[in-house]
């Protein structure tokens, strides 16, 4: 039994960022790193993968896997699971990862540990780092059965470039469309020109505070400026002046961004669930005593609709 | 048609964590169901308002403590309960084995449940219950129309929103973007204490992972905090931004 495998997040080719994070962090342990890449033409993917260091690339090409559907992925996958043995399995912690991992895990049942923010898979043990009570707490978990799943965060690895062969390994396809049980009936993607809010290097929240769309205009001004992603507190998603899909916190997204910007926003602890992790956090808020000010690493006590105006003047300088 | 809600007591999401003996401590902390439970009941209860269903079971698997999770479900309008009585320190494999031979009991047309528990936060149990029964699922549900057997979902994907129909029964996992949970009314509240609420023990079950340790996060040192004029504050968090941060200016 050997090797990690990566489980790459795909979509019509375009790879998500988090796969090269869990492919750089797997290096880490010296073992064999696979990625596993299921879809249409993905064999032409490989490449990719071996830049951050995968040994090898499990590309399995069929029209059953052209979009992501739980039945056939799972069978797939755990057809190769005991054909080829590998010692653990990383997936992203995201709508599709952790829909794939939990019911794989049934499948073949074993452990689980998801929304990993650190990992250790040595000496064969596979303990995992995980928020919980929405960051409130740390638990380190170890996943005791074999093989070794899990479910990362995206945004908490880094990236390293770092050459592996890349050798490509044409495995049997397992799954027929009879392991399909969900139709897919469409799938409208979110047109932004913005990042995606998990994967964004910045990201520029309002909060209340912004008081209606001219506030949230000149949240959006400052991201687009920083090529950020742009996100909400609830009060601001309710108010309507922002989509659902941007709320930040506890009941909608964990971002991880280098820099986060709260323009607003007050920090209640639902909130900070979702953002704390950030790396520099910086605030703009009316309100000395606001609790958005306890994880500041620079805090703004003024209006926003003064001070960003100015900011985004002095960033252009 | 009858649909089953699987709720999960959690801490008030308000609550302060302290460590005992390794250990979370619930001294002192108020209970209240997983906040995307309380959709999942909600989605349920206007099933049965728009006569798509007939019956509306809640099952909770924990402690005693966890009747009361269960009486709030029956407060806001559902029927009955189930609680199956298990350590609430069991691990997702074993919780979703438990809830599973409960489930099979009753045979349910739709088995609703919240995408993840605001605790610790795994995202798990609902589709290893579909998996364990044989059932197709669906996860982070926005809306659902049922009809001819089936369920047409909403789910909030990563960078879209897909449209994904299954037969029924099947397991579906709530976001709170559903809908708007209710509070129990006073009249609701009384009725819910004469409601029927089986208790059964949970089947024995080996954890699949081992908790190696608890801790709290390291507490974050005191930033920068300045209270200037609008000019002077924005030069500096500019400096931050760009010198400390290392932020790239795109445009
Ligand atoms: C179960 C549960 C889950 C929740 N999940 C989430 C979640 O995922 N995400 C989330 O965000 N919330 C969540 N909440 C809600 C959360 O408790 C807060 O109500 C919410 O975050 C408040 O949003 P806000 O900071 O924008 O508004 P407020 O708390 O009203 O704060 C507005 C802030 O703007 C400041 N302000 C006003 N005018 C200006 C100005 N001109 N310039 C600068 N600052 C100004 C004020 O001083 C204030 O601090 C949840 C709540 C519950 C109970
Ligand atoms: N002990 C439990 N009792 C009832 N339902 C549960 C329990 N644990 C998890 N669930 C359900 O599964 C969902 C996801 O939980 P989790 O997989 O633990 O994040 C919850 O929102 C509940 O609907």
């Amino acid at each position: 039994m050997a090797g990690t495998w990566v489980f790459v997040e795909q979509r019509d080719g375009n790879i998500r960022k988090v796969t090269f994070e869990m492919i750089s962090e797997a290096k880490k342990f010296g073992e064999e790193v696979s990625a596993v890449v299921f879809g249409k033409g993905v064999e032409a993917l490989a490449p990719e993968f071996a830049k951050y260091g995968a040994d090898k690339v499990y590309a399995v090409d069929a029209d059953v896997f052209a979009n992501y559907n739980t039945g056939a992925f799972v069978a797939q996958m755990a057809a190769m699971i005991a054909e080829f043995n590998p010692n653990a399995v990383l997936f992203a912690h995201t709508f599709g990862g952790r829909d794939f991992a939990s019911r794989l895990a049934q499948k073949l049942e074993v452990g689980l540990a998801t929304d990993a923010i650190d990992l250790d898979i040595s000496a064969g043990k596979g303990v995992f780092t995980r928020a919980i009570y929405a960051g409130k707490a740390i638990s380190k978990v170890e996943v005791t059965t074999s093989p070794i799943l899990a479910t990362v965060r995206p945004g908490v690895c880094e990236v390293v470039e770092n050459a592996g062969a890349g050798e490509v390994v044409k495995p049997a396809v397992a799954a027929t469309d009879a392991d399909v049980y969900q139709v897919i009936k469409e799938f409208v993607p979110t047109v932004s020109a913005r990042p995606d809010l998990s994967e964004a290097d910045a990201v520029v929240s309002g909060g209340r505070g912004c008081k209606g769309p001219d506030g949230i205009k000149l949240v959006e001004e400052l991201a687009d400026l920083l090529g950020a992603g742009v996100g909400g507190s609830r009060a601001s998603i309710d108010s309507g002046w922002l989509g659902h899909e941007l709320q930040v916190g506890q009941t909608g997204k964990v971002v991880n961004p280098n820099l986060y910007i709260a323009c607003g926003i007050s920090g209640a602890i639902q909130h900070l669930a979702g953002m704390s992790s950030s790396k520099f956090i910086t605030a703009i808020n009316t309100d000395p005593e606001a609790p958005i000010f306890g994880v500041a690493d620079f805090g703004v006590v003024g209006d926003l609709f003064k001070v960003v105006p100015l900011l985004i003047d002095e960033l252009k300088k | 048609m009858k649909v089953l809600v699987c709720v999960k007591q959690t801490f008030d999401t308000e609550a302060k964590i302290e460590l005992k003996d390794g250990k979370i401590s619930d001294a002192g902390i108020n209970l209240i169901i997983n906040p995307y439970d309380e959709h999942a009941v909600e989605g349920a209860i206007q099933l049965k308002e728009k006569k798509v269903v007939s019956e509306v079971v809640v099952l909770s698997a924990g402690a005693d403590k966890s009747m009361d999770a269960i009486r709030t479900a029956l407060a806001m309008g559902a029927d009955r309960g189930i609680l199956v009585k298990q350590d609430i320190a069991a691990d997702e494999y074993s919780r979703a084995v438990a809830l599973a031979a409960a489930i099979k009991e009753e045979n349910p047309d739709l088995i609703l449940a919240g995408h993840v528990a605001a605790d610790d936060g795994s995202s798990q149990v609902p589709t290893r219950i579909a998996e364990i029964l044989g059932l197709p699922h669906v996860n982070v549900i926005t809306s659902v129309e049922i009809a001819d057997g089936k369920a047409t979902c909403s789910s909030e994907a990563d960078g879209g929103t897909q449209v994904t129909e299954v037969t029924l029964p099947a397991v579906i996992s709530a976001q709170v973007s559903w809908n708007e949970p209710r509070y129990p009314s006073m009249k609701g509240i009384m009725q819910a204490k004469k409601k029927p609420v089986a208790t059964v023990d949970a089947v024995a079950t080996e954890d699949k992972v081992k908790i190696v340790e608890f801790s709290l996060p390291p507490a974050k040192e005191a930033g920068i905090k300045l209270e200037d004029d609008p000019d002077v504050c924005a030069a500096q968090l500019a400096d931050f931004i760009k010198n400390t941060a290392k932020a790239e200016i795109k445009a």
